[in-house]
């Protein structure tokens, strides 16, 4: 009965589809969110696996995988909350690495921005206000904090601060010209053309910034997670990742 | 109570009470029209009145943040003329919540206005009562009680707006941070049995204003 063969074969063909593609759900950082996709668009048709990327602050992400939510792979912005989720048991052993890195910028709008020639300047009138991702909890926030701290400007700026949810916001507030600086990672003010950068914080002056990336224990599927942690630490991946302007992890 | 959480609540109180007292003017005569009035546009009007209730508050919000920015037509006229910044300031905070109040205003004293018998008011007038002083010592009076309702209605609405006030005001510790932004962030940031007391305080609050309103709509009328 030919039909019934078609109707058995078409039974299979989920199974089988199954068996061989997953569902990966990459909580990434919001500052890589241009990269991943770019990088997912090389990697779904080639694995026939399909990425749901979260993109979000790396502490918002770390606190949603603490409740529960059902990440694979976790992509963060520091280190700190990586060590979070090592701490409480949910990052799977040996699939930690530290894979990029990145540096700070002060940006203003494009179009007739305030004129910032050096990091002092911030603290003058014409800032009212200052973007910065939530220095307390999001890491854009904590490295713009630290470095702010210690070129001795924290506190002559911290009346000023507009802290955001993530450092895409961030970058958002400047764009809009509502508020009159920001600070961003290098790799954010590339993709935007409605910014410019005003001043570019060493990597010597900087924070030590660094982008560590692992499988979350107890992924429902952990082998792909696995095999898509090993791509982003290819060459391809990083090609990719230098192209947006991320530095290898130093 | 910690000093940062009295901050927030009265800052929280005070921008609720002050966004409810501007609206009150405007809302009362506007109510007062659509009750007692046939006008072109009339339909209209009263649909727009209603949509901050109805739409999500985040799109709102949006809307006031594109008209309000400092580059935005509103709110770059503002700063120019009056030297006002809107986006990022207690101000803001002031007209996100005006803006998400007022339809509860209108519509509750919209209906207070139509529960006063006209031909009171008709009377009034036949034993010479100019229009204002009908309004003043007949209308007014008779509707107070939903007045008042709604304005503590509104004033409630304006004490718990989160979304559109997130979205023009942001979220600034000792500057826009009200009880329900700063309810949203202490749980981001990990800081739970802080944002419970704040949760304490906001049910107290709302209690006592919806608890105030219900008093005053069943309270004979004196």
């Amino acid at each position: 009965m030919p039909l019934r063969r078609l109707l058995a074969l078409a039974s299979a063909l989920p199974l089988a589809l199954a068996a061989r593609a997953a569902d990966l759900n990459v909580f990434a950082a919001a500052s890589l969110s241009d990269a991943l996709k770019e990088i997912a668009r090389a990697y779904e048709p080639a694995s026939g696996d399909t990425l749901h990327v979260n993109l979000a602050a790396s502490s918002t992400l770390a606190l949603q995988i603490r409740q529960g939510a059902p990440a694979d792979v976790f992509f963060s912005a520091d280190e700190a909350k990586m060590d979070d989720l090592a701490k409480a048991g949910l990052i799977a052993a040996g699939t930690r690495v530290s894979l990029l890195s990145n540096t700070l910028v002060i940006v203003v709008n494009a179009d007739g921005g305030a004129a910032i020639a050096s990091p002092a300047d911030l603290a003058k009138p014409a800032i009212g206000h200052l973007a910065l991702a939530e220095p307390q909890t999001v890491p854009a926030g904590i490295y713009a904090k630290e470095w702010l701290q210690g070129a001795g400007l924290w506190k002559k700026v911290i009346d000023k601060v507009v802290p955001t949810e993530n450092v895409r916001a961030c970058l958002a507030a400047v764009e809009s010209g509502n508020a009159d600086a920001g600070i961003v990672y290098k790799t954010d003010a590339l993709i935007s053309k409605k910014v410019k950068v005003a001043y570019e914080v060493s990597v010597a002056d900087g924070p030590k910034i660094s982008y560590p990336l692992a499988v979350v224990q107890g992924a429902k599927n952990g082998a792909a997670a696995r095999k898509f942690t090993a791509y982003l630490a290819s060459p391809p991946a990083r090609a990719v990742f230098e192209q947006y302007g991320f530095l290898p992890a130093r | 109570m910690s000093a940062e959480a009295w901050q927030v609540t009265w800052f929280t109180a005070g921008v609720a009470a002050l966004s409810t007292l501007l609206i009150l003017p405007f809302g009362t005569a506007l109510a007062w029209l659509l009750a007692r009035r046939e006008w072109r546009g009339k339909s209209v009007v009263e649909t727009l009145v209603a949509l901050p209730l109805v739409m999500p508050p985040v799109a709102t919000g949006l809307l006031l943040l594109k008209l309000l920015g400092r580059r935005g037509p509103l709110g770059g006229w503002l700063e120019r003329t009056f030297g006002w910044e809107i986006v990022f300031t207690w101000r803001g905070v002031v007209v996100a919540t005006a803006v998400m109040s007022f339809p509860l205003l209108v519509r509750t004293a919209r209906v207070a206005f139509e529960g006063v018998n006209p031909r009171l008011e008709r009377v009034a007038r036949t034993l010479g009562a100019g229009p204002w002083r009908v309004f003043t010592t007949i209308t007014l009076p008779l509707a107070s009680r939903g007045l008042v309702a709604g304005t503590l209605l509104a004033f409630a609405r304006a004490l718990g707006e989160f979304g559109a006030t997130i979205m023009v005001a942001g979220y600034i510790p000792g500057q826009t941070a009200t009880l329900a932004l700063s309810i949203y962030h202490l749980v981001q940031l990990g800081r739970d049995p802080e944002a419970l007391g704040l949760l304490g305080i906001s049910v107290a609050l709302a209690f006592g204003a919806v608890w105030l309103s219900e008093f005053l709509l069943r309270r004979r009328p004196a």
